[in-house]
């Protein structure tokens, strides 16, 4: 298989790639069915919040794992996204067929904006600038006393679809969830396998001989730090609805952070390891603050022991994933 | 906005500024000479304050708790990159963010579990707890005028120690192409651990000094530490005249835009949205001045590393 020698993922072909993302899909359509057997709405709404912000880490994935450019302010998008829905409800605008393309396009405005000065950087000076930017946004909101600055802001109700109350049932919102995942799942497979998703990966390979063919490697990564913003938009919007609250602690940088471990802990570059890690770190976070409210005294150090004698690192881990799962 | 308060505001951005510059300096050193980016560097500075409130309580002494909680900041520091840090110079720089960020982790929530989540104090040492009148009616406390007396004077030997000492040279040369040092015979490795210790202490002082006028928090390493990374971007990775530069225009711009910008933005609009408007902008000012800088110059002011 000629991919496997490519340092640079491809969605392969093989029979895993092809039967993971089916298998996480079923588990997610058949939590529903199962949950009044076990755990209830508790199970429904924790599954959900999985869904919502595996979104925004797959959206990170085509980032870090398809581009290599290391966001560490891609929590703010999520934050955006929440704060458009949270503030035009506040001015009685809470129509998904408003509040919807405005969350995305704040969000990808802002990515837009941002990325005119981040993608002119490269290596540690992108990490610091992303961070920043996050930061950014995230005093922001905290400033906006009409908001609930620090407090973060109530949402009265979830919004509508076209007048439908659709969102206030939990099983049809989960599948709404649902929905938004797979569509995002299935876009960005099909953008990193298209000719556009096939420029970038080279220009992570070795930008230089992609500009000596011609493409304006400038302008690809712009276009994808947009797509990846406005797709955590899309998460933010769907978090937004899920708590019913907006707060400035979305955007936090801890939450950017923690996004990237998510895409680590599921294997860079492969769009449904973003899925797993997702639920892994969420699950992990769920059992052990079971036992301490002070839960990350274990996990950061764990961090550590992984990048330290993982043979690699993470990203050694995560390749070594792939590569087992290509293989079956 | 009358003078004096121009003045007060001035003097505390010029505070905010060295502080910056504490903390940057080690940051910026350890990137420019390693290439390494370290996310804990502000949860050093938020231990140094910790560190002294718990010396403090131990000996009642100021200037015994400023030895301990030092050389305790330098051991940790020392430490951590005999224990992390030198296993992964060279590697990818994700790894190095997902290996301080487990540091920084367990040190804010470490931090949580021994000392609680609310904020402590530290009394100012009583001899420098008055203030000084620096003109009709305007009072000045003498600790803050302290900490930036301070500042200038850590600032000025950093840059006796860098311009005119061999090892100044030696983190010179690192901070401008790494490997040729390395291949003229100099231990890195050795050189390393003296910037890495070194930054480590700069930002525990840093702590120290502001712990008796900040309310010592488990969350105020990371604001610093975002501060620190626009000064660094602004005033270019490695180098320390860069660092002091930007660590100065951030801490005026941030301290004078929030004190300010409403009255600012008064004569151009009604009170009402200047109101609104004012703290939000603000709070992006320092951020917008990073982009303009980098989007005229992509490597900051004073890039040190050699093309």
């Amino acid at each position: 298989m000629p991919s496997a020698t490519s340092l640079v993922p491809t969605p392969s072909r093989s029979f895993s790639a092809e039967v993971l993302p089916i298998a996480i899909f079923l588990v997610f359509v058949a939590i529903p069915i199962v949950a009044p057997f076990a755990g209830g709405g508790y199970l429904l709404s924790f599954s959900a919040r999985v869904m919502i912000f595996a979104v925004a880490a797959v959206a990170l994935d085509l980032l870090v794992g398809y581009c290599g450019l290391i966001s560490f302010g891609h929590a703010a998008f999520i934050g955006l996204g929440a704060y458009a829905v949270g503030i035009l409800s506040a001015h009685g605008l809470s129509d998904a067929v408003i509040s919807l393309p405005t969350a995305v396009a704040v969000a990808a405005l802002y990515a837009l904006l941002t990325g005119l000065v981040c993608m002119r950087t490269n290596g540690v000076y992108f990490i610091m600038i992303t961070l920043a930017f996050g930061q950014m946004a995230f005093f922001t909101a905290s400033s906006l006393a009409l908001y609930g600055g620090d407090d973060g802001l109530t949402i009265a109700a979830r919004n509508t679809v076209a007048g439908f109350a659709l969102l206030k049932n939990e099983w049809t919102f989960y599948y709404v969830v649902l929905g938004c995942l797979l569509s995002c799942y299935l876009f960005c497979r099909a953008l990193v396998a298209s000719r556009f998703g096939r420029v970038v990966r080279g220009a992570k390979e070795n930008p230089v001989r992609i500009a000596a063919m011609g493409f304006d490697v400038y302008r690809f990564q712009l276009a994808i730090y947009v797509i990846a913003g406005a797709l955590a938009g899309v998460s933010g919007f769907l978090l937004a609805n899920a708590t019913e609250f907006v707060s400035p602690a979305y955007m936090s940088w801890q939450r950017s952070g923690e996004l990237i471990v998510m895409v680590l802990l599921g294997g860079l570059g492969s769009l449904n390891g973003a899925i797993v890690g997702t639920a892994v770190y969420l699950l992990a976070e769920e059992w052990l603050s079971g036992f301490t409210e002070h839960w990350k005294v274990i996990f950061g150090p764990a961090l550590v022991l992984v990048v330290l004698f993982a043979r690699g690192g993470l990203i050694g881990l995560s390749t070594e994933l792939m590569h087992g799962r290509r293989h079956g | 906005m009358s003078t004096g308060l121009v003045i007060v505001q001035v003097l505390n951005g010029l505070q905010l500024g060295v502080l910056l510059f504490l903390i940057a300096a080690g940051l910026t050193l350890v990137f420019g000479v390693m290439d390494f980016i370290n996310l804990a560097h502000g949860a050093q500075y938020m231990l140094g304050a910790y560190l002294a409130v718990a010396f403090f309580a131990l000996t009642g002494s100021f200037l015994a708790t400023l030895a301990l909680a030092l050389a305790a900041a330098l051991a940790f520091g020392l430490a951590l990159e005999f224990l992390v840090f030198r296993h992964l110079y060279g590697r990818d720089h994700l790894d190095h963010v997902i290996a301080t960020f487990g540091i920084l982790l367990f040190i804010n929530h470490g931090v949580k579990l021994i000392w609680g989540a609310a904020p402590l104090s530290l009394p100012i040492p009583e001899l420098l707890s008055g203030s000084v009148r620096l003109m009709d009616g305007l009072l000045y406390p003498v600790w803050r005028l302290v900490v930036i007396g301070s500042g200038l004077g850590i600032a000025t030997l950093l840059y006796v120690v860098v311009v005119h000492t061999r090892t100044g040279m030696l983190v010179r040369a690192g901070a401008s192409n790494a490997r040729m040092v390395s291949a003229l015979g100099v231990d890195i490795r050795r050189l390393f651990m003296i910037v890495f210790g070194f930054g480590a202490m700069l930002a525990g002082f840093a702590g120290i000094m502001v712990a008796p006028i900040l309310s010592v928090d488990p969350g105020m390493g990371d604001t610093v530490l975002i501060l620190a990374f626009v000064v660094i971007v602004i005033g270019g990775i490695g180098s320390i005249r860069g660092a002091f530069i930007a660590a100065l225009l951030i801490g005026l711009v941030d301290t004078l835009g929030r004190s300010f910008s409403v009255d600012i933005l008064r004569l151009v609009m009604g009170p009402a949205p200047a109101r609104t408007v004012g703290p939000a902008l603000a709070s992006m000012s320092i951020y917008l001045l990073m982009a303009i800088v980098l989007y005229v110059r992509p490597t900051g002011l004073f890039p040190a590393k050699a093309r």
